[in-house]
């Protein structure tokens, strides 16, 4: 991957596209601290870049949670981890009414949304969501893009790597291409 | 602060979720220290004289065993990725891990071995001082094979790796954990200087080892 | 010290037309220090009152000894400088002096144990100083171990740089508990190369086998770091092919 660059600005979310092996997962997990930048730069203003990780919530592929705890276990351990109130969490994914469930019991979808719970009890001003739709069914993905657009709406920044659409409109693409280094542009949708 | 005692309450309750990691360890340490008599005969005199050494060498495969998924499931299911973003340091972190690893496993192993001294004729009098050697000096047992996990961690056949990698390390804590118990079978106070060197072991581990192993995680990660 | 000034002569190309240039030269100088030292052990060195002719091992024993501690601090030296300034080369001189530090600390294992044999009547006795040898192996197996199970080089480099320093921390620490589990069970050591009486005779000839030593270990260590450059450059070759494949 080079010659990229982009901006994201207070309310700015950020569509990466392209296809497999293109790098996008390679791209956000440079963003979220893993990984280095062999040449150029990150930045984060008005913070300094060193902090860069920190303002970042990263969803990667796997959910962080732990199957033998249950849901509401789960949620309280990253809530008193990085703060964030529990109840609300809980409630984002409408997972209440199974929170004393073990998580081992349930189904791919739904530990994908225990697992997103994380992002009500985030006080990260940008996200990095990596395929966030997988395995969700489409009444969850449209709780995921209401939560996305309330993040975009208090001034948050995103940027998601996703194959699925969602409700809302993100400002700005970033198209990765696979075959020539170079061919990757950011221009604004 | 608030995120070393999250992490050391989580590992605490997912060691208590899981039940199965510590019965492992307490029935692997059981056997192999049983099957020293099979292999050198049941002779009393001999087994109380190499007693200690086997109770130690025994503990510290146990240990070693357990070590192996210490960092393992939160590679694998994400969560370290979420731990090392965080705020607090991840020596910190790697701090409160080892003590509830420590807490979870070592403690139960050596609250095990006076029994296990008493298949072995060891001399009554020194099992003060072993359940003492052992609660000074297996936390440096965790921490070293805390940096060694981190560093085979993700790897195919890492438990192998990590054997080959922690246990030249174990030497010195092994001589003289065991030099404790046998100088306090000679005298009193003979114990007293190897206690003292055993702390030392624990104290420059716990000082040195969590940076190592947050080196390592951070390349694992990368 | 600028770190751009030190790596103009650690620069993979540079290194490579560099040693190609020095290895000739050196190797010569190696092969007359072997004559030179060997010479000096077998002829001119008498032998001992006691130990007799099995006294001529030292010369082989204390070198070997001597570069196996030499060369585990090498690449624990290396690898600091490939953590710190991340330079490639650094992580290749690591890699490369642990196969040869290995066969060192082996040869010195065994030539301790053949020395050993009409002294103590037994193959092996748990000596304090081939004990802690014997370590020293066991940390020079696992710090090979690493380089082969982790496939990418660039994260095999950092995670055994880690390894190797760990392991020269633990050195000292190593050493003073065998000394002290040693005094504990066996009080006296016969195996001494040291000592007030050394003749003249004996330590010119034991001073140019450890040079030849380390000459030999240079040339082994640049023969290796060249066929571990090479070895890289056909892995980023291949690498290119499969990307450019898409």
């Amino acid at each position: 991957m080079s010659d990229l660059s982009f901006s994201l600005g207070r309310g700015d979310g950020m569509m990466l596209s392209g296809p497999n092996g293109s790098g996008k997962t390679t791209l956000l997990r440079v963003i979220a601290g893993f990984g280095e930048i062999t040449g150029g730069s990150l930045t984060l203003e008005p913070v300094p870049d060193d902090d860069l990780s920190q303002a970042c919530l990263y969803v990667g592929h796997q959910n962080a949670i732990k199957p033998q705890l249950s849901v509401l276990e789960n949620i309280t351990f990253w809530a008193e981890f990085g703060g964030g109130d529990v109840e609300s969490a809980l409630s984002s994914f409408s997972m209440t009414p199974i929170k004393d469930v073990p998580v081992a019991m349930l189904s791919a979808g739904q530990r994908r949304r225990v697992g997103l719970s994380r992002l009500a009890l985030a006080s990260q001003p940008i996200w990095l969501l990596d395929e966030p739709a997988t395995s969700l069914d489409k009444a969850s993905v449209k709780t995921l893009s209401q939560i996305m657009q309330a993040h975009l709406d208090a001034g948050g920044m995103l940027i998601a790597a996703s194959h699925t659409e969602f409700d809302i409109p993100l400002n700005k693409t970033l198209e990765l291409s696979a075959r020539e280094p170079g061919a990757a542009e950011a221009g604004h949708g | 602060m608030v995120e070393f005692i999250a992490v050391f309450k989580r590992d605490v309750r997912l060691a208590a979720a899981q039940g199965g990691g510590l019965g492992l360890a307490i029935g692997f340490f059981l056997i192999v220290v049983s099957l020293f008599p099979f292999g050198i005969g049941p002779d009393l005199k001999l087994l109380a004289r190499v007693a200690p050494g086997v109770l130690w060498i025994a503990l510290l495969l146990s240990v070693l065993l357990s070590l192996d998924r210490m960092f393992q499931a939160d590679f694998e299911d994400g969560s370290l990725e979420q731990l090392v973003v965080s705020r607090a340091p991840l020596e910190v972190i790697i701090v409160a891990k080892v003590l509830a690893h420590w807490v979870t496993t070592g403690v139960p192993l050596i609250l095990a071995t006076p029994i296990l001294g008493l298949f072995l004729n060891l001399d009554e009098q020194a099992f003060g001082v072993l359940v003492l050697s052992m609660l000074i000096g297996t936390p440096a047992l965790n921490f070293v094979g805390a940096a060694g996990a981190a560093l085979t961690v993700g790897i195919r056949r890492g438990g192998l790796l990590l054997s080959l990698i922690v246990l030249p390390l174990y030497v010195p804590i092994l001589v003289f954990g065991v030099s404790a118990i046998q100088s306090s079978l000679t005298g009193p106070s003979g114990s007293l200087q190897t206690m003292m060197i055993l702390g030392a072991l624990t104290l420059g581990s716990a000082a040195l080892a969590p940076f190592a192993a947050a080196a390592a995680l951070r390349v694992h990660l990368r | 010290m600028n770190g751009s000034v030190i790596f103009k002569y650690a620069n993979p190309t540079q290194f490579m037309s560099l040693s190609k240039a020095m290895l000739p030269w050196l190797l010569v100088l190696t092969v007359a220090s072997f004559g030179i030292g060997l010479y000096g052990g077998l002829w001119v060195a008498p032998p001992d009152y006691q130990q007799g002719e099995t006294v001529r091992i030292m010369f082989v024993h204390v070198p070997a000894s001597w570069m196996a501690m030499a060369a585990y601090s090498f690449m624990a030296l290396a690898s600091l400088v490939g953590m710190v300034w991340k330079h490639p080369l650094a992580d290749v001189a690591a890699k490369s002096a642990a196969p040869i530090g290995a066969c060192f600390t082996f040869l010195a294992l065994v030539t301790g144990s053949l020395w050993g044999k009409p002294m103590w009547g037994a193959w092996w006795v748990w000596d304090a100083r081939l004990t802690s040898m014997l370590v020293l192996f066991f940390l020079y197996l696992g710090y090979i171990a690493i380089w082969q199970t982790i496939e990418e080089p660039i994260k095999a480099g950092r995670v055994a740089a880690i390894l190797a320093m760990v392991g020269f921390v633990n050195i000292p620490i190593i050493k003073f508990s065998v000394d002290w589990w040693n005094t504990l069970h066996q009080p006296a050591s016969i195996l001494r190369a040291d000592g007030p009486a050394i003749y003249i005779s004996i330590l010119w000839p034991l001073l140019v086998m450890i040079l030849s030593f380390t000459l030999l270990f240079s040339v082994l260590l640049l023969v290796a770091m060249r066929s571990e450059v090479i070895r890289r450059r056909i892995r980023s070759i291949r690498m290119a092919k499969i990307e450019g494949f898409g």
